[in-house]
């Protein structure tokens, strides 16, 4: 037992460990340790990895309800989704090591997630991502960009899980720090849902997949602390992906599952053999003992700490029934993967290390993995500063453009956020498997239909970041109503939530405010909504401190992916115009609408960012119940048969989708506002929210749906105009007729295709 | 009179179309599907042997380049030799002309990027079977979905497929017209799909398997079903 300390300070500080957390290590073990525990602590007590700082907050999330099959604690959340099928789903954030090596930060945040989804047991059936970028006119972007999409693309194509889906925004708060959150579904395939605590005393751990080496190395640290100019130089912490190494390793995992002589399996991610033993362990208050020696390695003279926090790619740990390793590792070796028996299961719950006949390390694990530090914050109870002077702004301080609302509307289009993403999506594999009904920028979500019924899924990813860093609590109820509203838009009822929160540090008073307003208004809406967390991502010190010192956080940007059920798949709409003649409706609060109500709002808008370049302002308070009686009856509408087309209103309000619709559909439309008394015609025009909806109605269902959304919505809803042919032109007409906008099909679709082939090519 | 072609389809490791070609031939057509390892010699039992598409062995060294290793190429040789359809999709043309079932070579797009799209084809050489059910039709929409797609061969070849009526599927408009702008990745002659001089050996970048499902096809996108009169082509020529 050592009684003094056998690593240097400086050692301690590099593992990310604070000095009382040394000091609580010690008095966990009753002695010091050795600097490959001290690593195994240092990954294993990093917010990535144990939420130190963050799970007093997340504990306000509703998690339960009927459909929940598996909630957070797993490798992935499941869903049940009626006739036996069962949807696992998750998302992660690959951030950092996305800012360093776009390429490989991204490929392996692909490859991360899709094994959370298979550990399970589930075959990975869809996948989406969530990018945010600096401003695209700089050269160091568009080389973030290309690199993330190349690597996305390299990895999803290859292993043949289909991208669906996403969302891609630019902004210069993350000029230095990009954010890469992507998303996973799969379908269960085996009828026991593959769980991660270890049992049965003697059992054999298996480890599967690939080798291991020094890549990747404190990879969960590294993404637990703000990017810095020497981060640069930190590449060894950026892992590298092998898609079809991953493809193989897919085919058989599930073909293992199916022999249930597999007890209980978790990847291995971040902090690799570390995490994946302890929490093993931990979760099924047991212990492992892990011989190094067998390992299979893809590099000589590796020492137990190398072993320890590798992040090597493409790697599980099993534990298997004893005696049926052989039919296992046969089915690996077929697959041309790696599988060795390295330990087994051990009634002491520890985690303990062998390494050439000696013992290397000897860890209690639920120290490692469920005992970990946690710190509770006190949360300002006055808003930032920043806050406080964004909501002193008034739409009374601004002047309307000299330029007309066309031009207006045409820049708006032309704004990378807004514009067309198939320079994106393009080079995703959306097709493969051949289950994907709607393609990326055809309806509000992503719709994969489920085979042997006539049921679908949707899902999307959202958040409106800046109404975030303006006001976290309603930025956060916005992310999840946003969501929902998406997949409403495609005919599906919403299910569940898996989120991710991308975060500035929590140990500012700034940072831990925008994190504990956006968890409580992120928990409200959830509870509001039934759509219950089933787990997700915490990604703190996102920032870049710059080469005067000073820290640049991202807007607060809590990503909400959320999956829906469509209980006919052969409804499902999208946002595009259908037929000429379609009455178009708008469902939310009316255009009439007074400024002085703060549902709706040109705070925290595009419009504002864009035109004015101001940020300020309060964003659109979210009313629930608004926002429910809307969505339901667009879903309603959609499984009756009674609607076209459905778009939700966001980033620019009415003009916007109303040209987004237009250029989906090919189509144009003619607006004429009823008889009323309407604001000034930019919040006419660009305000966001409300909890608005456009809708197109072929004229054989008007009647029927007229009186259903009387009925349902009384005074939320108006009828705005007609659907036009092809090749013509958007205009809207005030009520006196005067013309507020015209612009043809052509300007709207050269201004909106244009913006990213130009940067990007 | 058989009403249905035996289907064989050969997972190499990094296939990824197997199961969307398995799904066509078993589920949609209800023909006898098996899936073969690629390690299997004996092909006897089938009509039909499909290369799908994929990332065979990673395609990292070169797209199909390791794969014609695999112990059931030979087979496939031989089976082709004796007359039997062999099609292959994407991935698989590209490993039949790595293993020199087919002329040429398939190499980057010619804009560098992964391509996923829906392009119209027109439709040459109708006389050859794989193109019989497709009826008066000279234009169809099928989806594409790689990063080496561009076909290249020497112009002694090049020649040679356009006179012996090889070329089957050429990327044009939507009118048919065969131009530049309707080239996604710059093969040459627009070249989307073709088969050997004897014509029973199909390559094809263009994914048939993709567009053969009616639920798919009522959606708000652009699905087309133009892919299933592929496979019922070669069951109307079995039959005769």
């Amino acid at each position: 037992m050592s009684q003094t300390p056998l690593v240097t300070e400086a050692e301690i500080a590099a593992e990310g460990l604070k000095p009382q957390e040394y000091t609580e290590i010690v008095r966990r073990l009753g002695r010091h340790p050795n600097r490959a525990e001290l690593g195994m602590f240092g990954v294993m007590w990093s917010e990535h990895c144990c939420y130190k700082n963050s799970r007093p907050l997340l504990k306000q999330f509703p998690t339960q309800g009927p459909q929940v099959l598996v909630g957070p604690g797993e490798n992935a959340g499941v869903v049940d989704l009626g006739d036996g099928l069962r949807l696992a789903f998750k998302i992660e954030s690959h951030n950092h090591p996305s800012a360093i090596e776009p390429f490989q930060g991204a490929a392996t945040g692909v490859g991360g997630i899709l094994r959370d989804i298979f550990t399970m047991g589930a075959r990975p059936i869809a996948l989406l991502n969530a990018l945010r970028f600096g401003d695209l006119k700089e050269a160091k972007t568009q080389q973030l960009v290309k690199g993330v999409v190349a690597g996305i693309a390299h990895y999803g194509n290859c292993v043949g899980v289909p991208t669906v889906g996403g969302e891609v925004y630019f902004d210069p708060c993350y000029a230095g720090n990009p954010l890469v959150n992507v998303m996973a579904l799969g379908l269960m395939e085996t009828p026991e849902i593959v769980k991660s605590g270890a049992s049965g005393i003697g059992n054999p751990v298996l480890y599967v997949g690939s080798t291991t080496g020094r890549d990747g190395m404190g990879g969960a640290s590294f993404a637990s602390t703000e990017l810095t100019d020497e981060s640069m130089s930190d590449r060894p912490a950026v892992q590298v992906g092998d898609p079809f190494m991953e493809k193989c390793l897919i085919e058989a995992c599930l073909e293992a599952f199916q022999t249930g002589a597999v007890v209980a399996a978790q990847d291995m991610g971040a902090a690799g053999l570390t995490c994946s033993t302890s929490e093993m362990a931990a979760k099924g208050g047991v212990g492992i003992e892990l011989d190094l020696d067998k390992v299979p390695v893809r590099e000589q003279g590796m020492v137990p700490y190398e072993f320890l926090l590798s992040e090597s790619q493409e790697r599980m740990l099993f534990v298997a029934v004893q005696g049926r390793e052989a039919e296992l590792i046969e089915i690996f070796h077929r697959w041309g993967l790696q599988a060795v028996v390295v330990g087994r299961v051990i009634a002491e719950p520890l985690v303990r290390v062998l390494y050439r006949g000696e013992v290397a390390a000897e860890v209690p694990a639920r120290a490692l993995a469920e005992d970990t530090p946690l710190y509770e914050r006190q949360c300002p109870s006055e808003p930032p500063a920043y806050v406080q002077q964004a909501r002193q702004w008034s739409v009374d301080q601004l002047a309307l453009p000299a330029r007309s609302p066309s031009e207006i509307l045409l820049t708006l289009l032309a704004t990378p956020s807004i514009a067309s993403k198939a320079w994106v999506y393009r080079q995703y594999d959306h097709e493969v498997q051949n289950n994907t009904l709607v393609f990326p920028g055809d309806a509000d979500a992503a719709v994969i239909r489920l085979r042997g019924t006539s049921k679908g899924i949707a899902a999307t990813v959202d958040c409106p970041s800046r109404y975030v860093y303006l006001d976290p609590y309603e930025g956060g109820k916005a992310a999840v109503v946003e969501a929902a509203r998406n997949l409403s838009c495609v005919g599906a009822e919403p299910l569940a939530v898996t989120d991710n929160l991308n975060f500035g540090s929590p140990e500012t008073p700034v940072g831990y405010w925008q994190l504990a307003h956006a968890c409580g208004g992120l928990a409200e809406a959830c509870r509001a909504l039934h759509t219950p967390v089933t787990g997700g991502n915490v990604s703190l010190y996102n920032e870049t401190i710059d080469s005067n010192g000073q820290p640049q956080p991202i807007y607060p940007t809590p990503v909400v992916g959320m999956v829906g059920l469509i209980p006919d798949v052969q409804r499902v709409v999208g946002q595009g115009w259908r037929s000429p003649g379609d009455a178009i409706y708008l469902l939310g609060l009316p255009l009439t609408t007074p400024l002085s109500d703060p549902r709706l709002s040109l705070g925290g808008s595009e419009y504002l960012a864009q035109i004015h370049g101001l940020v300020a302002g309060r964003p659109p308070q979210i009313d629930l119940d608004l926002e429910q009686r809307v969505q339901a009856v667009c879903r309603y509408g959609i499984q009756q048969g009674w609607i076209a087309s459905a778009h939700d209103l966001s980033e620019g309000g009415l003009a916007v989708a109303l040209a987004e619709s237009c250029l989906s559909g090919q189509r144009g439309a003619t607006i004429q506002l009823p008889a009323g008394t309407y604001p000034r015609w930019d919040v006419l025009l660009f305000a966001e929210g409300g909890a608005r909806i456009l809708v197109s109605v072929p004229p054989t269902e008007q009647t029927v749906w007229e009186a259903y959304v009387q009925a349902q919505l009384p005074n939320a809803w108006t009828r705005l105009g007609v659907v036009n042919g092809e090749y013509t032109e958007l205009c809207i007409d005030t009520c006196d007729n005067s013309p507020l906008i015209k612009v043809t099909m052509e300007e709207l679709a050269l201004a909106w295709r244009s913006p990213l082939p130009k940067y990007l090519d | 009179m058989s009403h249905a072609l035996n289907v064989g389809i050969v997972v190499f490791p990094g296939s990824n179309c197997d199961r969307d070609v398995a799904y066509v031939t078993s589920e949609l057509l209800q023909w006898p599907t098996q899936l073969l390892w690629h390690e299997e010699t004996n092909l006897s039992d089938y009509d039909l042997i499909v290369l799908p598409g994929g990332f065979s062995f990673g395609d990292y060294l070169r797209c199909g380049a390791i794969a014609r290793f695999s112990p059931i190429m030979a087979a496939v040789k031989d089976h082709a030799a004796a007359g039997k359809w062999v099609l292959g999709i994407c991935n698989g043309f590209q490993i039949l002309t790595e293993a020199k079932l087919l002329p040429g070579a398939l190499v980057r797009n010619r804009d560098l990027h992964f391509i996923c799209d829906r392009v119209h084809l027109r439709l040459e050489a109708k006389e050859r079977p794989w193109l019989q059910a497709y009826g008066d039709k000279t234009v169809i929409r099928l989806p594409i979905a790689h990063g080496e797609g561009c076909y290249y061969a020497d112009p002694a070849t090049l020649a040679e497929l356009e006179t012996n009526r090889q070329v089957l599927f050429r990327y044009a408009d939507a009118q048919g017209n065969v131009t530049p702008e309707s080239n996604p990745n710059g093969s040459l002659n627009n070249i989307a799909g073709i088969c050997n001089a004897a014509g029973n050996v199909l390559g094809m970048m263009p994914h048939p398997e993709r567009a053969a499902d009616p639920v798919l096809s009522h959606s708000p996108s652009d699905h087309t079903l133009d892919g299933l009169q592929l496979f019922k082509s070669l069951l109307d020529a079995a039959v005769g």
